[in-house]
């Protein structure tokens, strides 16, 4: 094997394994800081020895084997050095550890738990919701400081920044590897769900800048939402939340026109859909309903685009089932956001007339002020009431609104029209 | 990126020959694992060739074979659709698969192709890959 092929296959064995080993060295050294550090030696091992002995049989019981030796190591020197009450208690600690004779065997069948820890450790309401993303793109998704700086269109100190000052949070406030139980479960699960669907959103609709997608984040959140659902299968918002993704990513191909111009859903070309990814959507949304979950916030945002993903033509969706969900929702989750999407579905179901007037109701809510799509929707439902003067004044309003710079094109060039 | 992993045919598997046991538990796990990893979209074992058909275009000719179809190692028994980073994640997942047959088997990893996901925003890369694509069908013709 050539050095460049060997090193090409750490990486990817890297890009596998890391976060399972990073997840088991934080249970023995309780500090993410260190077991990412100690991670990073174990790689740099790797690739002085791999080049000349290969790639072992199982690299990454060989990685952790690695790292955990350095981890003894560290623990030892750091002790010997400093002296510190504590340090010489996790001495003990990670000697008792290493000391159980079934250390290995206990290691296998720990990994998925100790992931979920790591999950929930990056997570943690403590941090900064990005610090949360930075945190867990770096250690679960495995993507290294500079593609999470691009992916998000700011510096790479500034990542190195956030990722940092998190580690150092979750020591400060000494926030135990555990996976949380009772009360806390729930709101902490929340946490994980949002930080998955943030990375989604940020992929699927970049919030500034020239392009209207950046796929690989959207791929990076769908993986690790199909991972943590497979780490907690009886969680049906976590279904709920991947059946969302799935289905939202479907439509992927379809939403973007030829230059680039957002196409709304129901223009798309539906067989451009990615019908893999609408059956697999289909199916967590069921999996999610066979858990009791189909009134959970995400469960219901999920059955709402099932709605439009069973849909063959845009005339054949059920617009009064997505009116119904939606009132599911705002009772759920009350927000102006989904009141505005209860007006477009009300606006299909009922005429436009009817969604005016709720639509009409949230001019004055604060929280919409710079929201565009306010001003857009209106301007459809008044467009589609002959009101075209009123509905221009909206289209420019939504126009200096939006930040993506191919929709400001497309409400201009509509604004343009209703003259 | 998408990969297409195709688990070629041999002897046993157009002679219907079903997996044993314990190749059944191990092709289990396997599977179990990818899908885990987040990696696993889809997958199928495909029957044999015998149970196939093929259909033959001449100009606006439309002839159909029957299977079975000889040359096994050029046919496919199986297929998985993954989600992966990069060629040389899948290279490593496939290198962790069970050994699909008794004896020699191989395994073929393709991309699929999904330049027209990114639209406009192509990378150079890719548009040239493209470009380069449109000028090879074009010099064949």
């Amino acid at each position: 094997m050539s050095a460049f092929d060997a090193h090409r296959a750490i990486d990817a064995v890297w890009r596998i394994e890391s976060a399972g080993v990073i997840a088991g060295l934080v249970r023995i050294v309780r500090d993410v800081g260190l077991a990412e550090e100690l991670a990073q030696d174990a790689l740099v091992a790797a690739l002085e020895q791999w080049p000349q002995s290969g790639v072992p049989d199982n690299p990454g019981a060989w990685l952790m084997a690695t790292a955990r030796h350095r981890a003894i190591d560290r623990v030892r020197r750091d002790a010997r050095l400093a002296r510190k009450q504590e340090q010489l208690g996790r001495e003990i600690e990670v000697e008792r550890q290493l000391a159980e004779p079934d250390l290995d065997a206990a290691l296998d069948d720990d990994i998925g738990d100790d992931l979920l820890r790591l999950v929930f450790m990056s997570c943690h309401p403590v941090l900064s919701t990005e610090g949360r993303v930075a945190l867990t793109l770096r250690l679960l998704g495995g993507l290294t400081t500079s593609e999470i700086a691009r992916a998000f269109l700011v510096s790479e100190s500034t990542v190195a920044q956030r990722i940092v000052r998190a580690k150092r949070t979750l020591a400060e406030a000494r926030v135990p590897f555990e996976v949380p139980s009772g009360a806390e479960r729930e709101t902490r699960l929340a946490s994980v769900l949002e930080v998955i669907y943030l990375v989604f959103n940020e992929g699927y609709s970049a919030t500034a800048g020239e392009d209207w997608l950046r796929p690989a984040l959207c791929e990076d959140a769908l993986r690790l939402g199909r991972i943590v659902a497979e780490l907690v299968p009886q969680e049906p918002e976590v279904h709920g939340l991947v059946a969302l993704l799935e289905i939202q990513a479907s439509r992927s191909r379809a939403r973007v026109g030829p230059s680039g111009e957002p196409i709304r859903l129901l223009d798309q070309d539906r067989g451009r859909w990615d019908h893999v990814l609408v059956r697999r959507g289909l199916a967590a949304l069921e999996r999610a309903e066979r858990l009791g979950g189909a009134l959970g916030p995400y469960a219901l945002q999920a059955a709402i685009a099932a709605c439009h993903a069973r849909a063959r033509t845009p005339a054949e969706t059920a617009w009064s089932r997505i009116a119904a969900l939606y009132d599911a929702l705002a009772e759920l989750a009350p927000s102006p956001v989904v009141e505005l999407n209860r007006a477009v579905a009300v606006a299909m179901a009922f005429g436009p007339a009817a969604g005016l007037e709720l639509a009409d109701q949230l001019v004055s809510e604060p929280a919409l002020r710079g929201y565009h799509l306010l001003p857009r929707v209106r301007g459809d439902l008044l467009e589609k009431l002959g009101r075209v003067d009123e509905a221009r004044v909206e289209f420019e309003r939504a126009a200096s609104l939006t930040r993506n710079a191919r929709e400001r094109e497309l409400l201009l060039a509509r604004a343009q029209a209703s003259r | 990126m998408r990969v297409m992993i195709l688990l070629k045919a041999n002897e046993d598997t157009e002679a219907g020959v079903m997996p044993g046991e314990q190749l059944l538990t191990e092709m289990g796990a396997y599977n179990e694992e990818l899908v885990k990893a987040g990696v696993m979209l889809a997958g199928e074992g495909l029957h044999p060739s015998s149970k196939g058909a093929r259909v033959r275009f001449s100009g606006s000719e439309r002839s159909v074979t029957d299977g079975p179809f000889t040359e096994a190692k050029e046919l496919i028994a199986g297929f998985w659709l993954w989600q992966v980073k990069s060629m040389d994640e899948a290279i490593e997942w496939v290198k962790r698969c069970p050994s699909p047959h008794e004896g020699d088997a191989e395994i073929e990893i393709r991309r699929v192709f999904e330049a027209e996901d990114f639209g406009d925003a192509l990378t150079p890369e890719l548009r040239e890959q493209e470009e380069r694509l449109r000028a090879q069908s074009a010099a064949q013709q």
